[in-house]
C-alpha cells in the first residue's frame, strides 16, 4: 500500500482552455505525470498534452463485436444443426444466409455495450466520492472553468514549490485539493 | 441576391446555426434553466395532464386486451393484422430520425445536429417504446413474451432463425437498447451539469446519482469521445438495419404488395421521412415554448425541411416503383392488388397518401416556404398523416384481397383500435413532457463545443484577414 499524501493535490483554475493547455504543456515539458485536467467541454488535445494518447476503446469495441458476432452465429449453428435440426425439403441445415440479420445485430448490440461499458468501467465510473469535488469552485468545472490538478503523489510534487509553479503559470487561482 | 443569402448559411461561415453573443457559460445557464429553475406554467401542466389522460385510455385498452383478447380490435379473416401493425410500423419509423440526426449527422461533421439531437433521441427512445407495446399485445399472450429470445427451456424449443419476424424481435431490441445507451452517453455530463447547479437537495442526489461521478477530467473526455464517435458509427448501419428488417416481415410473405424486392430501401427512407416530420412537429412548439430561437434556428427549421423534401421525393419514387413493378411482373394478383388500391374499397386512403407524401411536400422547393414556420408544422403533420396512411394501404388494403375472391373483406377497425392509437399518442407525449421537465433538451456540452469552436474559427478568420487589410 502506498502511504497516504496528506493532500490529494493542488489545483490551478483557468477561465480560458488555450491557458489551460498551455498550463498543461509546460506541467508536462516540467516532468509532472500524476496530473489532470478537469473541463466543461471536451478540448482537443489536451489529453495528449498530459502524455495520454491511446485509449483502448476501439480495441475493446472490436473484441465485443467479434464476441457479438461468434455468439450469434454458434447460438443458431447449434441450435438449428445439433440441437434440433429440421429437415425441411432436404435444405441445408446450417443456412448461414439467414442467419445474418440476427449475427449482424448482435454485432452491434455487443459492440455497443463493451464501447459504454468499457468508457465507464476504464474512467472508474460510477465513482460516488472523488476529493477533487472539494475544491469550492470546482462546480465551474461544468460551466466554464478549467481545472488543471497535479496530485500529490506524482513524484516532483512539493507543496510549496509545485504551487509556485502552477502560480507562475497564470492562473485564475490556485488551491489544495483535500482528501 | 437571394441566392447569394442562402450560399451564405452554410455551416462553414456558421452564420445562424447559434443566435450570435452566446458564451460557454451563457448556453449552459440558458438550457440548465429549462430545468432547474422554470417553474411548472399552464401550457406544461394542461399538456401533462391530457397526455395523462391518454396514458389512463391507454391503459384501460391494454387491461380489455388481457382480460378479453385481441378480438377486441378489428382484426379479422383476412385481415389479422390491422391497426395494431400499422401503428407499430408509424412508430418504429418515426423512431429512425433520432438515431439519424445523432450518429450520421455527427459521423458527417453536420454542425446543425447540436440542438436537434438530444430531443430527437429522446423522440426515438420513447416512439420504440410505444411501437413495442403493439407487437406485444398482439400476440395475445403477451405474458409469454420471452418465449420470442433464445434461451434452453422444457419445451426443447428454439425460436426460428430464418423467420424475418424473429430477426424483427432482436433488430427492433437491439435498436431500443443501443439508442438507450446512446442517449444516456450523451446525457451523462449533462447530469454533472445540473448537478452542479441544482439548489434543491434531493435534485442534486438524483442528477449526482445518474452523472455517476462525472467530473470532465481530460483523460475522461478523451475515452468518451471515441466511445461517443464508436456509438455513432454502430448506430448508422443499425438504423438501415432495423427498418430494413421491418420491411423483411412484409417482403417475406407472398401476399401482393408485400413481396417486393423496393421495400427495404423504401421503407428506410420512408422512416426517415416521418422521423424527421416528428421532429419537426416537436421543435417548432418547444422553440416557442421555451424561447429556443437562439438556439434551433431558421437554418435548422431549413436543413430539415430539405431533408423532407429528399426522402419525400424517395418515397414517391418508391410508390411509382410499386406501381411500375405491379405492372411489368404480368402477374395478375399483382396487377389486380394496384387496381383495388386504385379504385377499390380502400381508394380513398391510396389517394390520401398520394396528396399526403407526395404532392403536399413539393412546396418545400420554395426558399421562402421552407423558412415559413407555420407551414412547416402543418405540412410535418400532414406527412405524419400520410406516412400512416402508406403503412394502412400497405398493410391492410394487400391483406384484405388476397387470392381467392371468397376469402375477401372489409375491415374496419373498432374503438379499441382507436383507443390503443390515441392512448399510445398520449404515452409518447406523457414521456416527452417528463423530459422536457426533467433533463435537458439540448445537449450543453455539445453547444459548449460549438461555441468554442465558432469562436476559434472566428479568432482565425481575423488573424487571416488582418494582413490584407
Amino acid at each position: 500500500m502506498k502511504t497516504k499524501t496528506p493532500i490529494y493535490g493542488l489545483m490551478a483554475e483557468y477561465t480560458d482552455p488555450e491557458a489551460l493547455l498551455e498550463a498543461a504543456r509546460h506541467a508536462y515539458e516540467r516532468g509532472y505525470r500524476r496530473m489532470d485536467a478537469y473541463t466543461p467541454l471536451p478540448i482537443h488535445g489536451l489529453a495528449e498534452a498530459m502524455g495520454f494518447t491511446h485509449n483502448r476503446m476501439a480495441l475493446l469495441v472490436l473484441i465485443g463485436g467479434l464476441t457479438g458476432g461468434a455468439t450469434a452465429v454458434l447460438m443458431m449453428w447449434y441450435s438449428a444443426v445439433i440441437n434440433y435440426p429440421l429437415n425441411i425439403g432436404g435444405k441445408p441445415l446450417f443456412s448461414w444466409p439467414a442467419f445474418v440479420p440476427i449475427t449482424f445485430e448482435l454485432v452491434i448490440l455487443f459492440s455497443a455495450f463493451s464501447a459504454v461499458l468499457g468508457m465507464l468501467g476504464l474512467n472508474g465510473l460510477p465513482m460516488p466520492y472523488h476529493p477533487v469535488f472539494n475544491v469550492p469552485s470546482f462546480e465551474m468545472a461544468s460551466r466554464n472553468h478549467f481545472f488543471l490538478c497535479i496530485q500529490a503523489d506524482d513524484p516532483l510534487f512539493d507543496r510549496e514549490e509545485t504551487r509556485r509553479f502552477l502560480e507562475s503559470l497564470g492562473p485564475k487561482d490556485v488551491s489544495e485539493v483535500e482528501h | 441576391m437571394a441566392s447569394d443569402a442562402l450560399e451564405s448559411r452554410g455551416p462553414s461561415d456558421g452564420a445562424p446555426v447559434l443566435a450570435p453573443g452566446h458564451t460557454v457559460a451563457s448556453v449552459t445557464d440558458k438550457i440548465s434553466e429549462l430545468v432547474l429553475v422554470r417553474p411548472y406554467n399552464w401550457r406544461w401542466i394542461s399538456g401533462f395532464l391530457l397526455s395523462s389522460m391518454l396514458v389512463t385510455l391507454m391503459l384501460v385498452t391494454i387491461a380489455n386486451i388481457l382480460f378479453v383478447g385481441v378480438g377486441v380490435w378489428g382484426i379479422r379473416r383476412p385481415v389479422m393484422w390491422g391497426w395494431d401493425i400499422v401503428n407499430f410500423v408509424w412508430w418504429i419509423g418515426i423512431g429512425h430520425a433520432g438515431t439519424l440526426i445523432s450518429a450520421v449527422l455527427l459521423l458527417l461533421k453536420q454542425e446543425w445536429r447540436t440542438s436537434i439531437n438530444r430531443f430527437a433521441e429522446a423522440m426515438t427512445l420513447f416512439a420504440v417504446a410505444c411501437a413495442g407495446l403493439y407487437p406485444l399485445m398482439h400476440m395475445g399472450r403477451p405474458w409469454f413474451f420471452y418465449w420470442l429470445l433464445p434461451y434452453p427451456n422444457t419445451m426443447a424449443l428454439w425460436p426460428q432463425w430464418r423467420s424475418p419476424l424473429v430477426w424483427d424481435v432482436f433488430a427492433v431490441s437491439t435498436y431500443g437498447t443501443v439508442s438507450l445507451l446512446f442517449w444516456y452517453v450523451g446525457l451523462i455530463p449533462d447530469l454533472a451539469t445540473l448537478r452542479d447547479r441544482a439548489t434543491n437537495t434531493f435534485a442534486r442526489w438524483v442528477y449526482g446519482a445518474l452523472a455517476m461521478g462525472w467530473r470532465g477530467s481530460a483523460i475522461h473526455w478523451h475515452r468518451y469521445r471515441t466511445a461517443y464517435l464508436l456509438l455513432a458509427g454502430l448506430a448508422t448501419p443499425l438504423v438501415v438495419s432495423v427498418h430494413s428488417v421491418v420491411s423483411l416481415d412484409f417482403t417475406g410473405g407472398v401476399i401482393p404488395g408485400w413481396h417486393s424486392t423496393i421495400f427495404p430501401p423504401y421503407f428506410v427512407a420512408g422512416a426517415i421521412y416521418s422521423g424527421f416530420a416528428m421532429v419537426m412537429s416537436l421543435a417548432i412548439p418547444l422553440r416557442a415554448a421555451y424561447k429556443l430561437e437562439d438556439f434551433i434556428t431558421m437554418h435548422h427549421l431549413e436543413n430539415m425541411a430539405k431533408v423532407l423534401l429528399a426522402t419525400g421525393l424517395i418515397v414517391t419514387y418508391g410508390y411509382a416503383m410499386e406501381a411500375f413493378f405491379a405492372w411489368y411482373s404480368g402477374s395478375e394478383y399483382e396487377m389486380a392488388l394496384m387496381e383495388n388500391r386504385l379504385h377499390g374499397p380502400y381508394a380513398h386512403t391510396y389517394w390520401l397518401l398520394i396528396l399526403c407524401n407526395c404532392l403536399s411536400v413539393q412546396l418545400l422547393w420554395f426558399g421562402p416556404l421552407r423558412r415559413n414556420v407555420p407551414l412547416l408544422f402543418v405540412l410535418s403533420v400532414v406527412i405524419n398523416v400520410g406516412m400512416w396512411l402508406e403503412r394502412y394501404v400497405i398493410i391492410v388494403v394487400s391483406l384484405s384481397r388476397d387470392f381467392v375472391p371468397a376469402a375477401w373483406n372489409v375491415y374496419h377497425a373498432t374503438f379499441w383500435d382507436y383507443s390503443m392509437y390515441y392512448g399510445t399518442i398520449g404515452f409518447f407525449f406523457f414521456l416527452m413532457f417528463l423530459f422536457i421537465r426533467f433533463l435537458p433538451v439540448i445537449s450543453i456540452a455539445e453547444m459548449r463545443e460549438l461555441v468554442v469552436e465558432r469562436q476559434e474559427r472566428a479568432e482565425a478568420r481575423e488573424s487571416s484577414a488582418q494582413p490584407v487589410s
